[in-house]
């Protein structure tokens, strides 16, 4: 069975075709590239919502991206339970529609952070559900506003329901250090309630190729088509 | 009619621009001038034939749904 997938572009995206090559060469694909003034969105299983400094990041990153055309029928996508991943940037645009919790503020160093991470999964779900709890995974971030905040009724709910996919770790289970941008419990990437939305900092697309520093970016596509 | 919106962070909300500007002051000898915070003013041109609710409502419905992120800003329309 095919697995068909598309990856939004907007004005600023830069992390695009390394969406589109990650699900060509990890799925079966077709994988549809789609410009953000597009109003339909063919029938897929997945679409992302790539990095980059979608509308050069003004106003507030990710709000001028979440009232796209496109997005119409990226939340109704959503809506019909299919997946949805948003990287980095797009992270920020999935709580900028209000598809997920929180909000993505400025890295508590103030320095924009461009290494390799660790982080591991805390909650099950469809996106992790290949990776063992002790495996730690070695993905690159690059990011200015990754420090995740929510009040703490919002907090109390992402915990009460499982709602965190991946928490920054340093590799060896200390989370006090791994704590690279500020984010509140260590949080790299969240679910929506019915799990089949994930916004998450690190680029798992920058981590998939034996020439790149890592491969454990290939976990995630494995874990959605397990 | 031109009216301004102050939007910031809210209070509980560490605002990292502000303490580094409040620290580059302090530098310069300004060690006075504490509680730094750094929001953003929009400006704006309003339709003057509006009344006072319409625009009033105009300018809520912009701020709600695109100016402010009210999980983490407020705003203030100044005038």
């Amino acid at each position: 069975m095919t697995f068909k997938s598309a990856v939004i572009t907007f004005p600023g995206s830069n992390c695009d075709r390394d969406a589109v090559t990650y699900l060509e060469d990890l799925t079966s694909g077709p994988v549809y590239k789609i410009w953000h003034e597009e109003s339909t969105l063919p029938n897929v299983d997945l679409v992302i919502l790539p990095g980059g400094f979608s509308f050069g990041d003004y106003l507030r990153s990710g709000a001028m991206a979440s009232k796209s055309q496109i997005i119409k029928d990226v939340v109704k996508h959503a809506e019909s339970g299919k997946y949805l991943m948003g990287i980095c940037n797009g992270f920020q645009i999935l709580t900028e529609i209000g598809l997920l919790h929180g909000a993505l503020l400025q890295n508590n160093g103030l320095k924009f952070l461009g290494k390799n991470c660790f982080i591991k999964k805390r909650d099950e779900n469809q996106f992790n559900k290949s990776i063992s709890n002790e495996k730690i995974l070695e993905i690159p971030v690059a990011h200015n506003e990754g420090n995740f905040y929510c009040d703490e009724d919002t907090l109390k709910d992402l915990l009460d329901n499982e709602l965190i996919a991946f928490e920054y770790c340093d590799g060896q289970y200390s989370l006090d250090e791994a704590n690279i941008n500020g984010s509140l419990k260590n949080i790299a990437g969240i679910t929506n309630k019915k799990k089949n939305i994930l916004g998450l900092m690190p680029h798992p697309e920058r981590a998939y190729q034996k020439y790149h520093s890592s491969e454990d970016g290939k976990l995630i596509i494995e874990s959605i088509l397990s | 009619m031109r009216l301004k919106i102050l939007i910031r962070l809210k209070n509980q909300i560490l605002e990292p621009q502000g303490k580094t500007i409040e620290q580059s002051l302090a530098n310069l000898g300004f060690k006075d001038l504490t509680n730094i915070r750094q929001g953003k003013l929009i400006e704006l041109d309003v339709p003057d034939n509006l009344k006072s609710e319409e625009k009033n409502k105009l300018i809520e419905s912009a701020c709600k749904k695109l100016l402010v992120n009210e999980i983490i800003e407020e705003y203030e329309v100044l005038g």
